[in-house]
C-alpha cells in the first residue's frame, strides 16, 4: 500500500536538464516543486574530482555514469518482422542515470536547430514538390517555428553559459559565425573556444573549398561566468575528459551548475534522489494526472500528488511511462493509428579519419566541444534536387581528448593485432584526427517505440522496445557526406583518408550517438502528435512531456540546445498562462 | 556565493597540485591550496620502493599460461613498447574477470535467451568470466586435437594461426562463438595496455609512454592553441601518482608532473 504524500504544485519525473530547468523556473515563480530522480545525488565536489574522474576504463569503457542495463535496458529489432531482444549491455547509445542525467557526461555541443528543421515537411514540399517525400516518410512540421523559439534559445544559452560566435544577429551576418543559422537576438554570452591545430587545418581547408567554417558552439565555458540567476561557472582547461566523464572544473555546463542550485536557493524545491517512478495515476475520466507512484531504495511505495506533472526523463522513459500509465493511444505501424511511440529517430553519423605522415598533433588536449564546423551541407542549406534525400549534416572536427583505450586510430589495411598493429598505433596516435558529418534522421512509418511484450525491468515494468533501421534518406545522405569528407581530407593534405559511410542495417553494436529522439512528438494537430507546442499532452492537459521525445524527426545537430529552448518555452507558458487558467494551452 | 567561488579556485588549484587531494585536505583547504610544493604531509613516501607481489585470483594455472601467451601474440615484444605480459596485461584481465564486470554487473541477465542478429549484439547467458573459462577450455581442446598440445605450448606461428581462426570464427568452440571470445580478448588486452596502471596493466605506464599520452590530469589552456605541430611530451601521470603525492604541478606548462620517475607500482594500486 502506497503512502500518500501531501500534494504539491508541480513535480518532475527525472532531474536532468529539462527537470532542472522546469524546477528553477517554477520555484522562482513561487511554486513548490518536487524533483524525483531515480539515480544518485551527485555534485562536482566531491563526486567529480580529480584524479579519479580521469579514469578512462571506469568512465568511458565501463560506463560508470550511465544507465545500469541490469536494472533497465532497451529491447531492439531492426524491423517488426523480427523478435526484439534486450541489449545486454549499452554500446551503441548510452542513456544517462543519476542527478543531472546525460547533462553530466555530455560533450557540450549546443546548437539551435535551423529554421528549416522546424518546418521540414512544408518547406520540402514548397521547394521540391510533394514527390520529394517518400510515402513511408512521416517527418512533419513541429507546430512551432524557429522565430517563436528564438527567445528561449537565447535563455538557454545565457543560463548555461554557452561559448560561441554569432553568425546572424537580427538578420545581419557576422563575420566568422555561421551564416546559415537563424537570426539571433544577440551574441553568445561567452567567447568561442580556443582553436586546436586540427581545427585550424579544418577551418583553412574548408574556407579554401568555399565553405563557411565557424567555431562549434560549446557548453565548455570559456571564462569564469555568472548566469542571470547567479549560478557560477569556472573556465574550461581543455583537459580532454568531457565525453562520458563529469567535469571537475565547474566548467562544463550541467544542470548541477546552471539550474538545480537556482531551484534549491528558493527554498521551494524538494529534490528526492534514489526514487523510481513506476506509474502516473490518472483520474477516472482519464483527463487529469493526479499523482505519480514511486518506489524508494527500501522498496516502499509512495504516491505523490501534484497539480502539474512534468515528464522530464530521457526519451525512452518519457514514452515508456506514458504507455505504462495508459496515457494516449499507442502507435500501430500497420494501421498508423495512435501517436505515442511514433516517429522514433536518431542521428546518422558519417565518420572520417585523416592520417598525416609529417604532422604532429597532441590529441589528448581538447574538450567536448572545441571544434570547427561548417553547415553548408546541413538542413536545406544546399540544393537537394536529384540527390534522393532531404536534410543534411553538420560537418565538424572536434578533438575531444586522446584517451587511448578508445582513441588509437590506424589507417585502413592495418592488422587488427600483432606487431604490425602495435607499430601502427604508436606511429599514428599523434599523426591523425577524426572528422564527422553529424546527419539528421527523418522519421518513417516503421521506426517506433512501444512496450516489449516479454522483457521487464527490475521493477517489473515492461522494457521499451525500439524498432529502428536506416531509411533510404540516411543511407544516401551518408554516402554524400563521405564524399565531402574525402574532398576535405585531400584539401587538408592528409596522406590517408578513411571514411565510414553508413551501410546496411542500423546496428546497436558500435557507438554511434546517444541522440535518440521522438515517440512523444509535438505538433499543431492532436491527430498527428502527442503534445502541443508547449509540450502539453493533448489527452491529459496537466501533463507536460519535455525532452527530445518531442522532436518529430531529428536534425543534423546535437539536440541539447533545442531541448533546453523547448523546456524554457514550456515553463514560460506554464507560469504566464497555465497557472492562472489551468487547461489546454492550444485549441 | 563567495564561499563557493573560493571553493572553485581551490579545486582549480588542486587539479594542478593534484597531490593534495589524497591528504584529507578538504577540511583545511586554505593551507593546502597555498602550499607551493605538492609534497604530501602524511600519506605517501615517494622515494620508498613500495611493493606488493602480483598474484592471480581468477585464472587457474593453465588459464594463466593461456592468457599470457595469447596477450603476447596480440601485443608482442616488438618495439616500440613491451609485450602485453611485461606490461601486466594478464593481471589486468584476471582482475577484471574476478571483479564486478567479469561477473556480469551492469549486464541485463533475464531470459528468455535466444540467438539474435549481429545488430542485437551479445545474447549469451554467460558472464564474461564464464565466457572466458568456457572458451579457453574449448580452445585448448582444439589445440590438443590439432597440434597435440595446449595453446600456450604452441609455436608463435601456430598460436597466430589459432588466433586468426578464432577472430574469423572458423574454429568451432561449441557453446561460445569463437569470434565473440576473440573480440573480447582483444578488447580486454588493449584495455589492459592503456588503462590506468591502478588496474594492474599498463605497468610503468608503458602503454602511455609508447604513444605519448600524458595520463590523468592537466591544464592545457595555454598550450592548446600554441606551437601548432609541436609534440608535447611529458612523463605520464597516473591516478595513484596523484593520490600518493608523487606528482606535482610544474606550473609552466601546467602539466601535473612526476616528482621523480617511478619504477615500482605503489601499494594498493592493483585494482579490481
Amino acid at each position: 500500500m502506497a503512502t500518500k504524500l501531501k500534494s504539491v504544485d508541480a513535480l518532475t519525473i527525472g532531474v536532468g536538464w529539462t527537470g532542472g530547468i522546469i524546477a528553477a523556473e517554477l520555484t522562482k515563480a513561487g511554486l513548490h516543486v518536487v524533483g524525483l530522480e531515480r539515480g544518485d545525488y551527485r555534485n562536482t565536489s566531491p563526486d567529480f574530482e580529480v584524479p579519479q574522474i580521469h579514469d578512462e576504463l571506469s568512465y568511458a569503457v565501463r560506463l560508470k555514469l550511465m544507465q545500469d542495463a541490469a536494472v533497465e535496458t532497451v529491447t531492439f529489432r531492426n524491423d517488426s518482422s523480427q523478435t526484439a531482444l534486450p541489449l545486454r549491455y549499452f554500446v551503441g547509445f548510452l542513456p544517462g542515470n543519476g542527478l543531472g542525467g546525460a547533462g553530466v557526461h555530455w560533450n557540450g555541443t549546443t546548437w539551435r536547430f535551423l529554421p528549416w528543421d522546424f518546418e521540414t515537411r512544408s518547406k520540402t514540399i514548397a521547394r521540391y514538390g510533394a514527390s520529394m517525400l517518400l510515402p513511408d516518410c512521416t517527418s512533419q512540421d513541429w507546430g512551432i517555428t524557429y522565430a517563436e523559439l528564438e527567445p528561449f534559445f537565447d535563455r538557454f544559452e545565457y543560463q548555461a553559459g554557452i561559448s560561441g560566435k554569432a553568425g546572424n544577429i537580427k538578420g545581419t551576418l557576422q563575420h566568422g559565425g555561421n551564416p546559415f543559422e537563424g537570426p539571433r537576438s544577440r551574441d553568445y554570452p561567452n567567447p568561442p573556444m580556443k582553436v586546436t591545430y586540427q581545427g585550424s587545418l579544418f577551418r583553412d581547408a574548408a574556407a579554401k573549398l568555399g565553405y563557411h567554417p565557424f567555431n562549434m558552439p560549446s557548453a565548455n565555458v570559456t571564462r569564469p561566468y555568472t548566469n542571470p540567476d547567479g549560478a557560477t561557472f569556472g573556465a574550461c582547461v581543455y583537459c580532454g575528459y568531457c565525453e562520458r566523464f563529469a567535469c571537475e572544473m565547474f566548467a562544463k555546463s550541467s544542470p548541477q551548475l546552471a539550474v538545480i542550485p537556482v531551484a534549491q536557493k528558493t527554498g521551494r524545491y524538494d529534490l528526492r534522489t534514489g526514487v523510481n517512478v513506476v506509474r502516473i495515476n490518472l483520474d477516472s475520466a482519464r483527463r487529469r494526472a493526479v499523482s505519480v507512484t514511486y518506489v524508494d531504495g527500501a522498496g516502499r511505495e509512495f504516491e505523490q500528488p501534484a497539480d502539474m506533472i512534468f515528464l522530464t526523463s530521457f526519451v525512452f522513459n518519457n514514452v515508456r511511462l506514458m504507455l505504462v500509465s495508459g496515457i494516449g493511444t499507442p502507435y500501430d505501424p500497420k494501421t498508423r493509428a495512435g501517436n505515442v511511440g511514433r516517429n522514433y529517430a536518431y542521428q546518422a553519423n558519417t565518420g572520417g579519419t585523416y592520417f598525416f605522415e609529417n604532422k604532429t598533433f597532441n590529441p589528448f588536449m581538447g574538450s567536448g566541444a572545441n571544434g570547427f564546423v561548417f553547415d553548408d551541407f546541413n538542413g536545406d542549406n544546399f540544393d537537394h534536387h536529384g540527390l534522393g534525400f532531404i536534410g543534411g549534416a553538420d560537418i565538424n572536427v572536434n578533438p575531444t581528448g586522446g584517451r587511448p583505450i578508445q582513441n588509437h586510430p590506424t589507417p585502413p589495411g592495418t592488422p587488427t593485432w600483432g606487431a604490425g598493429w602495435k607499430e601502427a598505433v604508436a606511429k599514428w596516435y599523434s599523426r591523425a584526427f577524426s572528422v564527422n558529418a553529424q546527419g539528421g534522421v527523418q522519421s518513417y512509418r516503421g521506426n517506433y517505440l512501444d512496450l516489449d511484450p516479454t522483457y521487464r525491468d527490475a521493477f517489473g515494468l515492461p522494457l521499451i522496445r525500439m524498432t529502428f533501421d536506416w531509411g533510404p534518406y540516411e543511407l544516401k545522405q551518408s554516402a554524400y557526406m563521405a564524399d565531402v569528407l574525402q574532398k576535405l581530407g585531400k584539401a587538408i593534405g592528409a596522406d590517408h583518408v578513411a571514411t565510414h559511410p553508413l551501410k546496411g542495417k542500423y546496428t546497436t553494436q558500435v557507438y554511434q550517438s546517444t541522440h535518440t529522439t521522438g515517440g512523444a512528438i509535438m505538433g499543431a494537430d492532436p491527430k498527428s502528435s502527442v503534445v502541443n507546442k508547449y509540450l502539453q499532452s493533448w489527452d491529459v492537459p496537466n501533463l507536460f512531456v519535455v525532452g527530445a521525445s518531442a522532436f518529430p524527426q531529428n536534425a543534423g545537430y546535437n539536440p541539447t540546445g533545442t531541448v533546453g529552448a523547448l523546456a524554457y518555452h514550456t515553463s514560460d507558458a506554464v507560469i504566464k498562462r497555465y497557472v492562472k487558467k489551468p487547461g489546454p494551452l492550444v485549441g | 556565493m563567495a564561499d563557493e567561488i573560493k571553493r572553485r579556485e581551490f579545486v582549480a588549484i588542486v587539479s594542478l597540485l593534484g597531490a593534495t587531494l589524497a591528504t584529507g585536505c578538504s577540511s583545511t583547504a586554505p593551507s593546502s591550496s597555498t602550499g607551493a610544493s605538492a609534497a604530501p604531509s602524511n600519506s605517501a613516501q615517494p622515494n620508498k620502493a613500495l611493493t606488493e607481489p602480483e598474484a592471480y585470483t581468477f585464472l587457474t594455472p593453465p588459464e594463466q599460461a593461456f592468457i599470457e601467451a595469447a596477450c603476447d601474440r596480440i601485443i608482442p615484444a616488438d618495439p616500440p613498447g613491451p609485450a602485453a605480459s611485461a606490461a601486466g596485461v594478464p593481471y589486468y584481465i584476471d582482475g577484471q574477470l574476478a571483479g564486478a564486470w567479469g561477473n556480469g554487473a551492469r549486464m541485463y541477465r533475464q531470459g528468455p535467451w535466444q540467438a539474435g542478429t549481429p545488430q542485437q549484439g551479445y545474447q549469451l547467458a554467460l558472464t564474461p568470466a564464464q565466457l572466458y573459462r568456457t572458451a579457453m577450455r574449448a580452445v585448448d581442446a582444439h589445440c590438443t586435437k590439432k597440434y597435440n598440445g595446449n595453446f600456450s605450448g604452441l609455436t608463435s606461428a601456430q598460436q597466430d594461426e589459432v588466433l586468426h581462426g578464432l577472430e574469423q570464427g572458423t574454429i568451432d568452440l561449441d557453446t561460445v562463438p569463437s569470434a565473440t571470445f576473440f573480440a573480447l580478448l582483444l578488447e580486454n588486452t588493449i584495455e589492459g595496455y592503456f588503462a590506468d596502471p591502478l588496474y594492474g596493466g599498463n605497468r610503468d605506464k608503458a602503454g602511455w609512454k609508447m604513444i605519448g599520452f600524458p595520463g590523468v590530469a592537466a591544464v592545457y589552456t595555454n598550450l592548446i592553441d600554441q606551437n601548432y605541430g609541436q609534440p608535447y611530451i611529458v612523463p605520464p601521470v597516473s591516478i595513484s601518482d596523484v593520490q600518493q603525492g608523487l606528482a606535482q604541478d610544474d606550473m609552466d606548462p601546467k602539466h601535473v608532473a612526476l616528482v621523480r620517475p617511478l619504477h615500482r607500482r605503489a601499494v594498493g594500486t592493483k585494482g579490481r
